[in-house]
């Protein structure tokens, strides 16, 4: 990372100048359920900038959580390739951390201050007992859960428990953090609250995250690029800037008007997709 | 990477701002393949029961293998197909089913005791605080007990006969079926209580209507524990006094065929020994838990 | 419509400044004697008591045959006498010896089987084929056998007690991992995790609460059959020597004697033994790992 911003310095760039951190050239992602074989995307190609607030974007069933998988390297593409500065993804690591929507992406067992020294400690960041500590303990405090250091994730709150979640993927710093709906499961109030303090976060060190949501509200105040998905399977509709916009404009002409004209990109041909997901419920 | 908290403000890499675009029509996913189905093979294979069977059959070959191949002394380890006639004769030309049967009806009767029993002491438990006490006070202490160790006792109280063996079963049974009740009506969720009550439901129907199927996970993993004590308690029994009682069911089977040194007799008794536990198992309680827990999604 | 009630407007308003509370009693503390009956051990020592009492009272004034029922004083007496001069603690330790050899092997061969079920499909069908058919058959039945094969002796009760211990501790072990949320593995991945440290650092304490519940039931089976075995062994060895019989052989001997408070003075000691495990042992377990980790299994 810090060549490429050493070259930055000074002014903005334009996008030939600078590499992309993360490639993704004509990726089909496919998966097995009970029944079916099923193509989650279709020859999806995109790229991420330093500093990129990259969101992928789009309904249920268009492989957006899949495609995150894939980067992350739970899964390998069926075609396409993905490149992480240059070099292709073969298997998870700690280069690429992931925050999941779901709760018990905390170890149970771990306390919050142990939950970052163990992605610390395995994860090859650091193999010191001391200084794992004092990471963890400086992300804690950055996330404002100073108090609850040594507390067992059980007895948190849910939107307490994504902050730990945040927090062990910043320690990380990892070159992209990747996050899947992580805001998905949190009240209305709490989910406002994070969306702000992550973008606080993001103003401290400008790290690359790539960000999935089904919400255009979120994707517009959250992303500074978004790209558009349709559905059954993935395929990118549009890619649009949205660096712009964020809590202050909700409600206002512009955010508006991007935020009808993304509507109207994912629901012009809207596909019924209830019976594959019922045939394999079944 | 240096740590963020080095890092100079101005020297943070920037947006890369870059052109918009807008896919106007997309082109036609080519696979042909965005959701097929598994081919034959796959699906037979999947299927569970084929590769346990696969397996089964495998097993059982191994052990006829064994024995035809290095001649086992019989007496030690008979070949499958011996014991498996030895089961099939004493299944349809001796008596084997007239000592399953006994078993079958002094375990019925012990079950079935002991599941009324702890029906009324979870009852008192629920009514007053001091039945409660008493329930995890008796169940921690009683549950540790192993029924056959009241063997002994109980065939002084009640002599030689089906009432000390329905006795030791009640033993059994009664505990772990309190115990994990107890547990489960403890567990049920405040919410579904106020429920109940919003809905005007008092005493009795409000622990048939909203307890017992609220802590149904519990009541039948409670139910499966006091089964699988009272038929190792049962078995173990008869195996230790089926010879002072005389008339034995299918643990006495076992015992007498050891001692007569039929070993292939031993094993027709094992075999009809798994069967039984297996139908219980995998066909009652199965089916039951398939009937409710599972069905509504509640399984533990 | 003209009947259905309608909006009925009032005027908006706002407090500008939100009173005190006034009651003390907000948060009130218990008075002690609401805090003595409300401790668990408190309210159970007090039935215990009672229903010793009921005992020995009923025995006296009945005047029940010792036979049938001794009085509590004479069992406790009995149990003292036994502790202090008939080496009962010799014959404890005798059973325990045994259970906890047949239970460490027991672990060792369910761990084999766990790993591989949990690494491969073919070790994961051999395992259910085998704890389907296994885990319902009583590990006493297989006592006959086992005499058969290993004779009169410790070995053939370690053969049962294995039986007894490997598919309940298997089959949840197997269970705990297939269970493992989908999450935490991506998540253990993600880090880097791979192999046997994977396996230790995060299947194990993901599947803790599965398989402490398949070591307590792999305990109380051993128990069980162990109990058992002696017993049997009772009566198939009358010439045992006193001190190199177990706590089963004491009851069965001591009744075959006719020494009821001796047989209840056994029970006793097979109670301590089991609420020493369970209550102390696991408990001590749980609460240092799955109760404080908000992990344990409804």
């Amino acid at each position: 990372m810090a060549k490429t911003q050493n070259s930055a310095a000074g002014g903005k760039p334009a996008a030939e100048t600078i590499e992309p951190i993360l490639n993704v050239d004509g990726v089909t992602l496919q998966y097995k359920t009970k029944e079916h074989l099923i193509t989650a995307t279709y020859r999806v190609g995109f790229d991420v900038f330093p500093a990129d607030r990259f969101v992928l974007l789009g309904p249920s069933g268009c492989g957006k959580s899949t495609l995150l998988k894939g980067i992350a390297g739970y899964m390998k593409p069926v075609e396409g390739a993905i490149r992480l500065k240059g070099r292709e993804i073969s298997d998870p690591g700690p280069d690429r951390v992931m925050v999941f929507q779901e709760f018990d992406q905390l170890l149970p067992w771990k306390t919050v201050k142990q939950n970052i020294t163990f992605a610390l400690r395995n994860g090859k960041k650091t193999d010191n007992a001391a200084e794992a500590d004092d990471i963890a303990m400086e992300y804690i405090n950055k996330v404002k859960l100073t108090g609850f250091a040594d507390t067992y994730p059980h007895m948190l709150s849910g939107g307490m428990k994504q902050r730990v979640a945040i927090a062990r993927g910043m320690a990380m710093e990892p070159d992209v953090l990747l996050m899947d709906e992580p805001f998905a499961a949190l009240d209305a109030l709490t989910r406002l609250q994070m969306q702000k303090e992550l973008l606080q976060l993001w103003e401290d060190t400008h790290f690359t995250v790539l960000f999935v949501t089904h919400s255009i509200e979120e994707a517009l105040i959250v992303g500074s690029r978004i790209l558009v998905l349709s559905p059954h399977p993935g395929q990118v509709k549009a890619e649009l800037n949205a660096h712009h916009l964020n809590h202050d404009n909700v409600g206002q002409k512009g955010f508006a008007d991007v935020q009808q004209r993304i509507h109207d990109m994912l629901f012009a041909d809207r596909i019924l997709e209830d019976e594959i997901q019922a045939a394999d419920r079944a | 990477m240096s740590t963020s908290s080095t890092r100079k403000k101005d020297s943070l890499p920037e947006l890369v701002i870059r052109p918009e675009f807008e896919l106007s029509d997309i082109e036609q996913a080519q696979t042909g393949d965005v959701a097929r189905k598994l081919s034959l093979v796959e699906r037979i294979w999947n299927i569970n029961g084929v590769r346990k069977a696969v397996i089964l059959l495998t097993l059982v070959a191994a052990w006829q293998a064994y024995t035809v191949g290095l001649d086992v002394e019989p007496l030690m380890l008979p070949r499958f197909t011996i014991s498996f006639v030895a089961l099939y004769e004493a299944l349809f030309h001796g008596d084997l089913i007239y000592k399953i049967w006994f078993s079958v009806k002094v375990l019925l009767i012990g079950y079935g005791a002991g599941l009324a029993l702890s029906a009324v002491l979870i009852l008192w438990a629920t009514a007053n605080r001091f039945g409660s006490d008493f329930i995890s006070m008796a169940t921690a202490m009683f549950n540790p007990l192993p029924a056959i160790a009241l063997l002994p006792l109980a065939m002084l109280w009640f002599g030689l006969g089906t009432a000390s063996l329905v006795f030791v079963l009640i033993h059994s049974v009664l505990w772990a079926v309190a115990l994990s009740t107890h547990n489960g009506f403890e567990n049920v969720s405040q919410t579904l209580r106020m429920i109940g009550r919003n809905y005007g439901l008092h005493g009795i129907r409000y622990v048939a209507k909203i307890l017992v199927p609220a802590a149904l996970p519990s009541i039948l993993a409670g139910m499966k524990i006091g089964w699988a004590f009272a038929w190792r308690t049962l078995i173990g029994a008869e195996l230790v006094f089926g010879a002072s009682s005389g008339s034995g069911g299918l643990g006495w089977f076992i015992f007498e065929s050891s001692q007569n040194l039929e070993t292939e007799g031993v094993f027709a008794g094992l075999f009809a020994v798994i069967l039984i536990g297996i139908v219980v198992e995998n066909v009652v309680f199965r089916n039951v838990e398939l009937k409710t827990v599972n069905r509504w999604g509640m399984q533990s | 419509m003209s009947n259905v009630p309608n909006i009925l407007t009032r005027p908006e308003f706002e407090a500008s400044e939100i009173g005190k509370a006034v009651t003390s009693d907000v948060a009130r503390k218990l008075t002690l004697f609401e805090r003595i009956s409300d401790m668990h051990s408190v309210r159970k020592l007090t039935i215990l008591v009672l229903l010793v009492a009921l005992w020995e009272l009923y025995t006296r004034w009945s005047e029940v045959s010792p036979l049938i029922l001794p009085r509590f004083s004479s069992t406790a007496y009995a149990l003292y006498l036994a502790v202090a001069g008939e080496q009962l603690l010799i014959m404890v330790w005798n059973s325990v010896t045994v259970l906890i050899a047949g239970y460490i092997i027991g672990l060792v061969i369910a761990t084999i089987l766990t790993t591989a079920a949990t690494t491969t499909r073919f070790g994961s069908d051999i395992l259910s084929t085998l704890t389907a058919m296994l885990n319902p058959l009583p590990a006493i039945a297989l006592l006959p056998l086992a005499l058969l094969w290993f004779g009169l002796g410790a070995d053939a009760i370690i053969f049962t007690l294995l039986h007894s211990v490997i598919w309940p501790v298997a089959l949840n072990a197997h269970v705990g991992f297939m269970s493992v949320s989908e999450t935490q593995r991506m998540v253990g991945r993600n880090y880097g995790l791979k192999g046997l440290i994977y396996v230790g650092k995060l299947l194990i304490p993901a599947a803790f609460p599965q398989i402490l519940m398949g070591l307590k039931i792999g305990w109380a089976y051993a128990w069980r059959t162990l109990i058992a075995a002696e017993l049997v062994f009772g009566g198939s060895i009358s010439d045992t020597t006193e001190t190199s019989g177990g706590l089963g052989w004491f009851i069965f001997a001591n009744q075959m004697d006719l020494q009821i408070p001796h047989v209840f003075a056994g029970l006793f000691m097979v109670i301590l033994v089991g609420v020493f495990v369970e209550n102390v042992i696991f408990n001590f377990i749980e609460n240092r790992t799955v109760r404080r980790w908000g992990m344990q299994a409804r």
